[in-house]
Order: C-alpha cells, then structure tokens, then sequence
C-alpha cells in the first residue's frame, strides 16, 4: 500500500509555498499588465520612431534570463541602499518582465482594431478618450485576452525564479521537502498538481469570456 | 453653410487637392463624381477635420475647421459622415451602435438616446433588427444602420463616400432610397457617388473631380447631358 512521510504541517508548508507563488503573480501581472497598457498605448500613438527608446528597453526585459535580472535586479537595489525585501525586489522585477511582453499584446491589439472603425468613431463626435474607452478598448481587449491569460499562467510558473532571492514560494517549498523527505517523485507530483489546480481557474475564465463574445465577431 | 476656399492636400510628395473651391447652402444636395484618386473622399475627410489640409480655409457655419483652437469633437457633431467601408462596431447591437454618440458625446440620458436610436433606425427601415449584432447583418444593412447612426446625432450636414460601391447589386437600391428620402427632406448633403442616374436625380449640382481639381460644377442636367469640360465628356463616355 502506498504510504508517505508527509504530515499536515508539510502540506500547509506547501499551501504557504502556494500562497507566495499566487501572491508574487498577483501582484507582478496586475502591475505588469498597467504598465503594459500604458506602455502599449504610448509604443501605438508614438509610432515606432519616437518610442524606439522604450522599445529598446522592453526589449531587454524580453530577452534577457529572468533569472540573471532577479539576481541583477537584487544587487542594483542593495547597490542603490532602496533596502527592499526579497518580496518587494521579485515583484518589481516580475512586474517589468510582464510590462514587456504586455506591451506588445497591447499594442498589437489596439493595432487590429481597423483604422476606420476608429475614424467612424470620431466622426461622431467622440474624443480620443471615448474612441479608446469605448472602442478599441472593447475590441482590443477581445484579441488580446488569449495572449494575456498565456502570460499570466507563463509568470506564475516563471515566478519560481524567485526562489534564487531566498523567497519560499511553491517549487522551494517542494524542494525543502524533497531533501527532507527523500519522497522526490511524490512530493513533485504534488506540486505540478497544485501548479496546475492554481492555473486551472485562470485558463478556465479565459476561455468563458472569449465564449461569451465570440457569437458576435 | 459649409465653405471650402481654396484648399490644398498633400500626402507626402503626392498633392491630391489643388485649390477646391466650393460652397454647399443649406438644403442644398452637391454629388462629386470622378475616377478613382482624383481626391473625392479625401475633401470629404478634410471637411470634418479628419485630415489636416496644406492651406487654404474650410469653414462650417462660421468656424473654420482646421484653425487652431476649433473644437473639432463639437463640430463633428453637426457633420455626419458615412463611409464607402461598412464601419459598424462589431462589439455593439444595432441599437447600441447608434446610441453610444448620443449618450457619450451629446450625454444624453439612456431613455432619451435610445428614444432617438429607435426612431432613426426606423426611419432607416431597420425596426426589426434592434437587438442584432452588425456581422449578422448584410452590408445594405449595416449602410443604413451608419447612416441612422450618423442621424442620431441630429446633424445639420450629411457627407456620404461612395456609401454604395461596396456593396451587392442588389442592395445598392435600398441605400439609395435612404438617401434620396433624406435629400427629399431637405437634408444639406455632399454625396460623392459612381451612381450617375442617382446623381442626377437628387442633385441641385454635380462637381466633377480630376486629379485633385474640380474640373466643372454645374445642375446635374447641364453636367450630364452639356458637358463643358474635355475630362467630363470623356468621364461621362467611360461610365455610360
Ligand atoms: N492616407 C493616405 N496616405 C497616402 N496617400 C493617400 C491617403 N489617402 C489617399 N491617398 C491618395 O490620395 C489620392 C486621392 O485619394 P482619394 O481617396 O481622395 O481618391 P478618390 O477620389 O476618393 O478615389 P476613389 O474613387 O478610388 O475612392 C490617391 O492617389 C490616394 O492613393
Ligand atoms: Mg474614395
């Protein structure tokens, strides 16, 4: 019969792990993804020679290792005395990470609204405001979702990076009971399990709003 | 009264408008015929502002369009314009389609802006389709729903692009009917149109567009059938 040395106490280890992951995603993609509208918005309206600087500069948190800019993220922060937690300095890190690649499924979805629906718009007497609230927020948000809720479950798993700057998130919390346990296969079994019980809700959301809009496209 | 003196357009080294004079009184229905680039849709963009213009003055009841402090949303409000491309919002029923300006814009409550919705999609003869998404609809629909759209703002002046062009044979008569009924209303209108028989019917005057020039103007009877211009005649020639 199967039989295990996990306790209680190892599982609510590993819920905290959980709750850090869900925590540093949270707040990484809500962040990420402000900056990334307003990042998307001003790479659109700019056109791509005058914002060639920030595209320059997302384009870095896009090719560059997560795990080398948490590391040099941390040291630039102890170098500049902010003092910040391990917590503050993964957030903020994961936070430009997710503006980045945001950016572009920002600016490509306001890129497919058409030209003359947007014109049509204006033409009724909206402002640019009302055109982007009511219009290509709308349309644009359609088109995007798909690749927003990708980013989003690919940060979560991402997130794990975080381990190097000491937080016990979910994969180091598994980890810490695998060395002690010796149960290697189970104990990572039953993270992938919580990884995807934590992801399911998100990708399953996703998938309601774009049924619920696809009868009218 | 909309005033067009003198205007220049370029896009880039292409100069698409070379000195258009023309000015519409109310009430009155002006088409602008021509071949294809000859700068049609472009003046009808440079009258509500949509495009800047190189120099020159539109001026719409006594405001000059492109000067710099011109509200252009405010202005807009009074110049509908229907393009030749279907440009409903797909997101948006029929009915929210034509009420989101009047609420939005005008701020209007929601009784009142749907009031106003339903009365010009009826009169547009799209009663039954209130609740319908645009892309269920065929594209003379989806013309007149921008046109009631366009109504719904209580515009003083109409500007219609080739409304007609991209649609079926078949629906072009539904479109025209709801054109020649706002003309028989005394709708001020610019129509720039390739339906030559609509043209003359609803005309007080027909311009003829070439190569960024309005070649000749005259009342669609001494246009079509006494042509001053070369370029008219052999224009007239090619689409008869
Ligand atoms: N946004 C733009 N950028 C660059 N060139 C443009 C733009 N819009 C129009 N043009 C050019 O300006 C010229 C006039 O275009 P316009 O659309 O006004 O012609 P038109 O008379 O409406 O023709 P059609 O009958 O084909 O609609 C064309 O050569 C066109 O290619
Ligand atoms: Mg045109």
């Amino acid at each position: 019969m199967f039989s295990t040395a996990l306790t209680w106490s190892d599982l609510a280890f590993l819920a905290q792990g959980a709750g850090m992951t869900l925590a540093v995603t949270a707040v990484s993609v809500a962040a990420g993804t402000v900056l990334g509208i307003l990042f998307g918005i001003i790479r659109f309206q700019f056109g791509p020679y005058w914002s060639a600087p920030l595209t320059f500069a997302l384009d870095i948190f896009r090719s560059v290792p997560l795990l080398i800019q948490l590391v040099l993220g941390n040291a630039l922060q102890s170098i500049a005395k902010m003092g910040w937690p391990p917590f503050t300095t993964s957030c903020v890190v994961l936070s430009l990470y997710t503006a980045a690649y945001c950016t572009e499924i920002v600016r490509g979805g306001i890129d497919s609204v058409p030209v003359n629906t947007r014109r049509a718009a204006r033409s009724l007497g909206m402002s640019w405001w009302q055109d982007m609230r009511y219009i290509v927020a709308p349309l644009a948000i359609r088109v995007s979702l798909p690749s927003w809720i990708g980013l989003t479950l690919g940060v979560m798993k991402d997130s794990a990076l975080v381990l190097w700057l000491g937080l016990i998130e979910l994969l180091r919390a598994s980890q810490i009971l695998v060395t002690r346990l010796q149960e290697p296969l189970f104990i990572l079994l039953l993270c992938g399990a919580i990884y995807f019980v934590i992801s399911l809700p998100i990708a399953r959301f996703g998938r309601y709003l774009e049924e619920r809009w696809s009868p009218n496209d | 009264m909309i005033e067009i003196e003198n205007v220049h357009k370029s896009f880039g080294p292409l100069e698409v408008l070379k000195g258009i004079d023309l000015t519409v009184k109310k009430g009155e229905v002006v088409t602008i015929i021509g071949g294809s680039g000859s700068g049609k849709s472009t003046l009808l963009t440079c009258i509500n502002g949509l495009e800047t213009i190189a120099s020159g003055r539109v001026v719409i009841d006594g405001t000059d369009v492109h000067a710099k402090g011109t509200d252009l949303n405010k202005l807009r409000q009074k110049v509908g314009i229907v393009f030749q491309q279907w440009n409903a919002f797909p997101h948006l029923t029929v009915l929210e389609n034509v009420m989101l300006a009047p609420r939005k814009v005008l701020g209007l409550s929601k009784e009142k802006a749907e009031e106003i919705a339903v009365k010009q999609l009826t009169h547009v003869g799209l009663a039954e389709k209130l609740g319908v998404y645009p892309n269920r609809m065929s594209g003379g629909q989806q013309q007149r729903m921008a046109i009631a759209r366009a109504l719904a703002m209580s515009p003083t002046y109409m500007l219609f692009d080739e409304v007609t062009s991209a649609l079926d044979p078949m629906l072009v008569g539904e479109v025209l009917d709801t054109l020649r009924m706002l003309a028989s209303e005394g709708m001020t209108m610019i129509c720039v149109t390739h339906e030559m028989k609509f043209a003359r019917e609803v005309s007080d005057r027909v311009a003829f567009f070439h190569q960024g020039i309005m070649a000749e103007i005259a009342p669609p009877e001494q246009l079509f059938d006494a042509p001053q211009h070369t370029e008219t005649k052999k224009f007239l020639a090619a689409t008869h």
